[in-house]
């Protein structure tokens, strides 16, 4: 992958060069996030709300090894067959040998944001296993083999008619199709006929919880249930951070999930699994793969309450201006420039950078993280360690000076107006304190690559 | 070291000394209004809702709605004339071709429109999502008010498989344009009985 040789800043600068484009990516996701705002404001406890799910999940954290054992015993009670994965490579040979045990070499996938970390359908190609994934963003992205390009929306970067000429060319549609609502169908259908005919379907796991051995997997499409309850063998992969103590708990975070997510109050289906069906085998892998080392964090363990709700990145206005692809990493955004560091400080140094901190992120979070705090952390951490990208040494040692001083963008009228609309994290900061309870404004986006170029 | 031994370890190591569960108990929804509630909130995501005085209303419904030669299936003996009462089959795969599926619900709920439908109700798991057509029936004084009281009621009760269903299946992924029918249900028809 040539991407990976190129840091945010470049990747983003291709984006960029499609100017219309990012206009319209940018307007899109603030659309997605507007409507985020409108079912927020329909709950006066949202505040109490997502306090609690910050506190649940801090308690998971704090007694994750006890929660996990827990949650083994009871899986196992109900007749899950629970697997541990240390890393990627040992979740993806789990489940190899579960596909191979089969006797069958395809599958069928619904979204899971840690296969695509684990990179699991690359390595199952590469031993012979056909892979389809059934939501329909990530069967877009797929057919066009591009990674997803955000976690709820994976194919938020594309446009329909790129769509209508992907199917053409990969499900024989007519040529030039650009409906949605016609592409849906052809989608449905093509998919119908993965569902019926595959033994093997894998899902991700939304919640799972301790107390009962459960787990929880939310879809609007339906797909994670059409696979499951169809194949004989239901494989769930899951990183360790996805439990919750209580079955009641599950009140907290589906009234927050889908609301930060799109603005749906909640997802068409929120499925909860508990046992096998008769005759059917249900496998549950939990996966480490680093997130013990980031537990271990002080300052970066509260990443690991992430829901994967996306809203940090629909507010996010470098994400919105640079991409998902930009981020060369899975998860990509705000939280996705916290978590990727932990795996791989160097690869990924140049993503804490790739923010102006202005905190958007960390206001819209339903579970409270402070991702801005911890963007900024993470780049004094590179900074020491060594592996601060070049280009940016000079000018954020420039930066951090000058927007570490207020005082001096309050004194000059015109830096000032700059300030507040281009960076206006300087403005948000302790001396504020109405900017606490408030949203980011929009920066004007068409100066937003000339600011990004000077200041990557 | 087994994989799951050294998670186990590291987590050990690792995790912050214990903080408490928060109290959740004061969470609670207005039950005032809840029927319209229900309503409104359903039908603005895509489903629709009857309210019915009893079966034959329904029963006359989906004669009027659907015709002899579509598969009806029925997990409700009280609808057995306008619909084939459901018998087990071994895999859903039997199920592919069925035009509606009418199901029991447990009870709904206000702020989001779900149904909470455990598998004795389905008949099989996979027929309320590969069914062309969904309709749920149950009380009207079966909602509530939001999910926290929606698991107080769910408690410690016992099931296989359970979901709670929120309209029809959709998609938004092609330049978030709602489209109504991914993969699931392309029609949810909500029954309020009473
Ligand atoms: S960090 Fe917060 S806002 Fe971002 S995806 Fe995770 S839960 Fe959502």
């Amino acid at each position: 992958m040539t991407s990976e040789a190129k840091d945010h800043a470049q990747l983003a600068d291709i984006f960029n060069k499609d100017e219309a484009r990012v206009d319209w990516h940018d307007e899109t996701l603030w659309w997605v996030r507007a409507k985020r705002d409108k079912a927020v404001h329909q709950l006066p406890e949202w505040e109490e709300l997502r306090e609690a799910a910050s506190q649940i999940k801090h308690n998971v954290l704090s007694n994750l090894n006890s929660y996990l054992i827990q949650f083994e015993a009871q899986a196992q009670a109900n007749g899950i067959t629970v697997h541990w994965a240390a890393d990627g490579a040992e979740h993806n040979r789990i489940v190899h040998e579960l596909i191979k045990a089969e006797g069958v070499t395809r599958m069928v996938k619904s979204k899971s944001m840690l296969t695509e970390e684990c990179h699991l359908n690359e390595y199952l190609a590469d031993n012979g296993i056909e892979v389809i994934d059934s939501d329909l963003g990530e069967r877009i992205v797929q057919l066009a083999k591009e990674p997803p390009s955000h976690i709820v929306l994976p194919c938020i970067h594309k446009k329909k008619e790129e769509i209508g000429d992907l199917f053409h060319e990969h499900l024989g549609t007519p040529a030039n199709l650009s409906d949605p609502q016609i592409l849906t169908e052809a989608a449905r259908v093509h998919l119908r006929d993965t569902f019926l005919t595959r033994k093997v379907a894998l899902t991700g796991v939304n919640f799972a919880i301790a107390e009962t051995g459960e787990f929880v997997v939310c879809t609007n499409e339906g797909n994670a249930d059409m696979g499951a309850h169809l194949a004989n063998v239901h494989i769930a992969s899951m990183g360790i951070e996805k439990l919750i103590p209580q079955r009641k708990h599950l009140g907290i975070f589906l009234r927050l999930l889908t609301r930060s997510a799109t603005g749906q109050p909640i997802t068409t289906y929120s499925s909860h699994f508990k046992k096998p069906r008769p005759g059917q085998q249900m496998h549950l892998v939990l996966v480490d793969n680093g997130r013990t080392v980031q537990l271990g964090r002080e300052d970066f363990r509260n990443s690991l309450k992430c829901i994967r709700c996306g809203a940090c990145m629909n507010t996010c206005p470098v994400y919105r201006r640079s991409g998902g692809h930009s981020y060369h990493t899975a998860v990509a955004g705000p939280i996705g420039s916290i978590l990727a560091p932990n795996l791989d400080m160097k690869k990924y140094a140049d993503l804490p950078f790739a923010s102006t901190l202005c905190g958007s992120c960390t206001n819209v979070c339903p579970v409270k993280i402070n991702i801005h705090e911890q963007l900024y952390k993470w780049r004094q951490v590179i900074v020491q360690e060594g592996h601060a990208p070049a280009l940016k040494k000079v000018s954020m040692q420039a930066m951090t000076w000058t927007l570490g001083s207020p005082s001096v963008y309050r004194a000059a009228g015109k830096m000032g107006r700059w300030v507040m609309k281009y960076a206006p994290f300087a403005i948000n900061n302790g001396f504020n304190p109405w900017y606490k309870q408030r949203d980011m404004p929009e920066p004007p986006k068409e100066s937003f690559g000339e600011w990004y170029r000077k200041n990557r | 070291m087994t994989d799951r031994e050294k998670i186990l370890a590291a987590v050990a190591q690792n995790q912050p000394e214990s903080s408490p569960l928060p109290n959740i108990s004061f969470f609670k929804g207005d039950e005032a209004g809840i029927v319209e509630k229900y309503i409104n909130v359903l039908t603005t995501i895509g489903g629709q809702v009857i309210q019915v005085s009893g079966y034959d209303d329904i029963a006359a419904w989906i004669t009027e709605h659907y015709s002899a030669d579509q598969r009806l299936i029925t997990a409700l003996p009280d609808l057995k004339t306008a619909a084939k009462l459901f018998e087990p089959v071994t895999t859903g795969h039997e199920l592919a071709d069925v035009d509606l599926a009418v199901i029991r619900g447990h009870f709904g709920v206000a702020e989001n429109g779900a149904i909470w439908i455990t598998e004795e109700l389905m008949g099989h798991r996979s027929l309320p999502f590969i069914a062309q057509h969904v309709a749920v029936v149950f009380n009207k004084s079966d909602i509530v008010p939001t999910m926290h009281e929606a698991y107080l009621r769910i408690g410690e009760t016992e099931y296989g498989f359970g979901t709670f269903i929120s309209g029809p299946s959709k998609t938004a992924d092609i330049e978030q344009s709602l489209v109504l029918g991914a993969h699931g249900a392309r029609s949810m028809t909500v029954f309020l009985l009473g």
